[in-house]
């Protein structure tokens, strides 16, 4: 099974949607955290949007967002969801399946 | 920490106040909840929190013109609409009407990975909209301790209710915030660390099969309340809660009597029937009449043109139209006309204080001038005695308290002991009317007693209590050296008085016979001795004339002989 989505999330683009509401230190750590695991692990092959809900905060409702920051990818599906600020890079890699990818594409 | 002077010199500050939406609560809350304030509402789960709520929101847009926003974690919008639904509140409506906005937040443990740190604003920014999009004055958050179940930063989560609160607070919503009920505390996470202005419990307990809904006000700061645990019911109409208050004795009594619809009973009772308002205990055995008499007082009532709630917790409705018609009472008119309300449940069916409550909700409904009660003693078997009692109380309090004449009817074994229960109602009963079967000389026959009856004179003589196709009769019973006599014995004894009487009747006439036949005896022989007697004398009279006269005859003959002859008498010529 591993093996199959390996297959299948190669060579596609992620993305990723950053919930944050309004700028504050967590967001932009999270921002900073998403970046730097991106540019690691999917470079080139990875989009980010970050959503205010302070801005829109309906979205938060149509999204289920309940924590901030929120990190849900979209594609590849699963959608995955991971709540905080990104610093346990481990747990967030895990979760993301970005270190299964990492380990594949060496 | 409370200061000396905040204890004694508080000034009597009015809490401003929001209705409930809930009947019977406001009463014990004062007045309702703290107005832009949240309230906790704890409880294990089914017990109704998730209805109180929603009803908090329901009638505040409906009758009280705030609108509501209700944020759920539990249930999502669509088992919501249609939970209650069966209580006639249409969510759907109240949304499309921007009355009430509601926000489910699903909290799934197994989709949320946490990593690093993070707050809860999306909630706070959920919170804001469903606020903001209605205009809500009144916020409903059920079950915020599902936050504690979803997500695994404990302090993170306790530290993130702890600002929602004070949020609220801002916002000056009047809030309902739900919560589990813990093992040993209030709630499972203790928030009620967090809400300091109003906790309410509710409990949902069963005993013998039995489960009754009781709410309890566990603190209301700065406003008075009730204490007590409240018995309350969820049915077809949403929460109800029992707000009867403990045992006041300061009712307004009225003079008025009411008929007992039985004119020999009235007579027995000072010759006018209960008085308004009173309590009447009719207690007996089984078959005894108590029903018929208790019929009988409905039927009076009606009659006067008042409206009267029957409880019956034994026979249904029908069953006793039908058996009262064979004694001439015609119930079913009445119920048609609209004076007479069955309510018919079976006392097993819930608890005491269910059926308490129902009793309560049923007679603010139909604003009765008396209630029947047939039998009070099913009620009480159903809870817990002395609980039972204590309600039964409260209950008559709040009848009194509106002038509502109660009967009750309370099944006692047989023979002469008087049942403890019955001993114990009896304090707070201001007429009390026992009916006994009598047994002698191989029959039964039912006697009644007024036992008592406060602030009227009464007779304190038994009498027989006949059920007659004309209705219940009362006649005297005869008391004699033998004790009480009734039915045959009585009519026996009765035809022996008679004919004692008669016996002493003939007796007297012969006499008196006899003495006028001696009298006019004695009036004909004293006639007859007179006439006698008158006889004899005029005979006499007769002859005494006539002997006079003779000699006088005589006298003048020997004169003119003597004349004749030219005889002296010695000194010339006669």
């Amino acid at each position: 099974m591993n093996e199959h989505k390996r297959e299948e999330t190669d060579g596609k683009v992620w993305n990723l949607r950053l919930y944050i509401a309004g700028d504050s230190p967590k967001s932009r750590t999270a921002l900073a955290n998403l970046e730097r695991m991106c540019e690691r692990h999917l470079p080139g092959r990875y989009k980010i949007d970050v959503i205010d809900l302070v801005k829109t905060p309906e979205l938060a409702k149509a999204h289920q967002i309940l924590a901030i920051p929120t990190l849900v990818r979209e594609v590849p599906e699963p959608i995955k969801r991971v709540i905080g600020d990104l610093s346990d890079e481990s747990k967030a890699l895990l979760n993301l399946d970005l270190d299964s990818l990492t380990t594949g594409s060496r | 920490m409370y200061s000396g002077c905040d204890l004694f010199m508080a000034t009597p500050r009015t809490l401003p106040k929001v209705r409930s939406g809930t009947d019977g609560l406001d009463d014990i809350l004062g007045g309702g909840l703290p107005a832009g304030r949240p309230t906790l509402v704890c409880g294990a789960a089914g017990c109704g929190k998730t209805l109180l709520g929603m009803q908090f929101l329901v009638r505040g847009a409906i009758d009280y013109g705030e609108p509501g926003a209700f944020i759920a974690f539990e249930e999502n919008v669509e088992d919501l609409h249609k939970n209650v639904a069966s209580l006639g509140f249409d969510l759907a409506d109240l949304e499309s009407r921007k009355l009430l906005s509601i926000d489910h937040i699903q909290i799934d443990p197994t989709n949320i990975i946490e990593s690093g740190d993070y707050d809860l604003s999306g909630l706070f920014l959920r919170l804001g909209l469903a606020i903001d999009s209605v205009g809500a004055k009144r916020v409903v958050i059920d079950t915020l301790e599902t936050l504690f179940g979803g997500l695994s930063n404990y302090g993170l989560v306790r530290a993130e209710l702890k600002r929602l609160f004070e949020w609220l607070k801002e916002r000056k919503v009047s809030a309902i915030i739900t919560a589990e009920r813990g093992d040993n505390a209030l709630t499972r996470h203790g928030l009620e660390e967090y809400v300091s202005d109003c906790v309410i419990a509710l409990d949902h307990r069963v005993h013998d099969q039995v489960s009754t809904r009781r709410l309890r006000v566990v603190k209301y700061r700065g406003s008075l309340h009730g204490t007590n645990e409240y018995p309350f019911l969820i049915d077809q109409t949403g929460i109800t809660v029992l707000p009867v208050t403990s045992a006041g004795l300061d009712h307004s009594v009225l003079d008025e009597r009411v008929s007992t619809g039985i004119p020999r009973l009235d007579s027995m009772l000072g010759g006018r029937g209960y008085y308004r308002g009173s309590t009447i205990l009719v207690s007996g055995t089984a078959g005894g009449g108590k029903t018929s008499l208790a019929a009988h007082f409905a039927d009076a009532t009606c009659r006067a043109g008042e409206r009267v709630l029957f409880f019956s917790f034994e026979e249904s409705p029908h069953q006793i139209t039908r058996n009262m018609r064979s004694i001439g009472l015609d119930l079913k008119h009445r119920e048609d006309a609209g004076l007479l309300r069955f309510v018919a449940a079976r006392p097993t069916a819930f608890g005491m204080e269910t059926h308490l409550a129902v009793l309560h909700k049923r007679v603010r409904e139909f604003a009765p001038a008396a209630v029947v009660v047939d039998p009070a003693s099913t009620l009480i078997n159903a809870g817990q005695a002395t609980a039972a009692q204590q309600m039964l109380v409260r209950l008559i309090d709040f009848l009194k308290a509106e002038h509502i004449t109660v009967l009750m009817t309370t099944l006692t074994q047989g023979g002469d002991v008087i049942e403890r229960t019955d001993v114990e109602i009896s304090s707070i009963v201001d007429t009390w009317l026992l009916l006994k079967t009598i047994e002698l000389a191989g029959e039964r026959n039912r006697g009644l007693y007024v036992l008592k009856s406060r602030g009227m004179a009464h007779s304190n003589q038994i009498r027989e209590f006949n059920i007659t196709n004309k209705g219940v009769v009362l006649t005297d019973v005869y008391v004699g050296v033998d004790g009480v006599l009734t039915g045959s014995a009585r009519l026996a004894q009765e035809a022996r008085v008679r004919d004692e009487a008669r016996q002493r009747a003939l007796v007297i006439e012969q006499k008196s016979r006899r003495l006028s036949q001696l009298e006019a005896h004695h009036k004909e022989q004293l006639a007859k001795l007179q006439a006698d007697f008158e006889n004899e004398a005029a005979e006499l009279r007769i002859a005494i004339e006539a002997a006079a006269k003779d000699t006088q005859l005589r006298d003048q003959d020997r004169l003119r002989m003597a004349q004749v002859r030219q005889q002296d008498d010695g000194e010339g010529l006669l």
